[in-house]
């Protein structure tokens, strides 16, 4: 059973709300992947991960506690745990990732830092004001909190001088470039997605790869951002064979992630269904946003292989 | 008996955008929802275009379990803004139903 809607919806705004993120982490796990890198603070381009990466390996435990307490009697207290919630963060005794499930997402950001490094491109990090950016609550219809939230970003970003953003994730990059300027009056952040930024670079690679892989859309990338030829060029221009399952491009299917918040059995459902479609077409997928990779991965369990677009360009383009 | 709230359009658009009124009921959303819900998204319009509140309200799980994914939007011939629309909806269960 699911646990109840309004409840859910409210324990993650009042996050947001009081802990700037819908599932509060701790400073250290968001600013892990930055460590050896020496990007300086700020500036005028900065690299936003929006915690996108750094958040899946808590929102993987939280989804499971939640299923756990969905089974039980404890579901109808979730109220009871909304209210304590306003005091302490509830999750921070629920999601307890060890640093080798959070290190393998860390990776993400920092493949992307160094790609970009490789390009050419100078850029700093917000480090702990590199904050998430609401798209869960903007989902959720949650406007008032949102906007809020935004006005926060903004102005984090306004504080260090920024006046460019590349992002990593989808998510991030729809709500920086496309919901945030309907939000906050003479927003001036350009917004450019890595994959865009590479794909303009024209690098050549370092090491040529081979093999098929079976290409996984995002929703968000395909059909609210425009960003379907970039992942394609980079990684054919790598080597790849790439393998379009029948759903691919802006009539990609989704993963189920959106709704894992509320309806974790449904979101394995669509995960399910999609991973079929592209185990059709390869053994290996490839994936460009954090909540595709975990729910489709979850979902093949050793019928197939997901590695992030990331891993696979740094593979080919870092020298 | 099926009480009818003539205002309801009003109550859920509240500042937001809500067009669904621009739907031909053509069935295309709902045949291409990867999630083969019979009430997204059109159903769900039509409970708000005709005032059917109590209706509306007892679909609380099928509006939050849109994926969001705009399958249907790309490809509506009506130009409806769906996802835009389910938002909105969203928003007026979070006052409505959950007191957000």
């Amino acid at each position: 059973m699911p646990l109840p809607t309004g409840d859910t919806i409210g324990i993650l705004t009042d996050n947001l709300r009081l802990r700037r993120s819908v599932l509060p982490i701790p400073v250290e796990s968001a600013i892990r992947w930055t460590k050896g890198l020496n990007l300086p603070r700020g500036g005028k381009r900065v690299l936003y991960t929006g915690l996108m990466y750094q958040l899946i390996p808590y929102i993987e435990d939280l989804v499971e506690a939640q299923t756990k307490l969905g089974d039980s009697w404890l579901a109808g207290l979730t109220g009871v745990g909304r209210r304590m919630n306003r005091l302490i963060n509830v999750a921070a005794f629920l999601a307890h990732p060890s640093k080798q499930e959070q290190e393998a997402y860390d990776r993400i950001p920092r493949n992307v830092a160094l790609l970009l490094q490789r390009a050419g491109v100078e850029f700093g990090s917000l480090y702990e004001d590199d904050l998430y950016s609401g798209a869960l609550a903007y989902d959720l219809g949650a406007d008032e909190a949102l906007r809020a939230h935004a006005q926060k970003v903004y102005a984090a970003l306004k504080k260090h001088g920024v006046q460019e953003v590349v992002t990593i994730d989808p998510h991030t990059t729809n709500m920086l470039r496309s919901v945030y300027p309907a939000l906050i009056e003479d927003y001036d952040i350009r917004v450019r997605n890595y994959l865009e930024v590479l794909a303009e670079a024209e690098m050549l690679p370092h090491h040529r790869l081979e093999g098929d892989v079976a290409i996984h859309d995002s929703c968000v990338f395909a059909r609210y951002e425009g960003v379907v030829a970039q992942p394609r060029l980079l990684l054919e221009g790598a080597g790849l064979t790439l393998c379009e399952p029948h759903h691919a491009g802006t009539m990609t299917w989704c993963c189920g992630g959106p709704v894992e918040s509320l309806y974790p059995q449904k979101a394995a459902q669509q995960a399910e269904r999609r991973v079929e479609e592209l185990h059709a077409v390869a053994d290996r997928g490839v994936t460009m946003c954090p909540l595709c990779y975990v729910n489709l991965q979850k979902a093949a369990q050793d019928r197939m292989r997901f590695d992030d677009i990331s891993d696979y360009l740094l593979q080919a383009y870092e020298g | 008996m099926t009480v009818l709230t003539p205002d309801l359009v009003d109550q859920v658009r509240e500042n937001a955008e809500f067009n669904a009124s621009a739907c031909m009921n053509c069935g295309v959303c709902t045949a291409i929802c990867p999630l083969g819900s019979e009430h997204l998204p059109r159903g769900i319009f039509r409970y708000v275009l005709l005032g059917m509140k109590e209706e509306l309200l007892k679909q609380q799980e099928t509006v939050f379990s849109c994926l969001l994914c705009k399958m249907c939007e790309v490809n509506c011939p009506a130009g409806v803004h769906i996802v835009e629309n389910v938002r909105t909806l969203r928003h007026y269960f979070d006052r409505q139903a959950f007191g957000l």
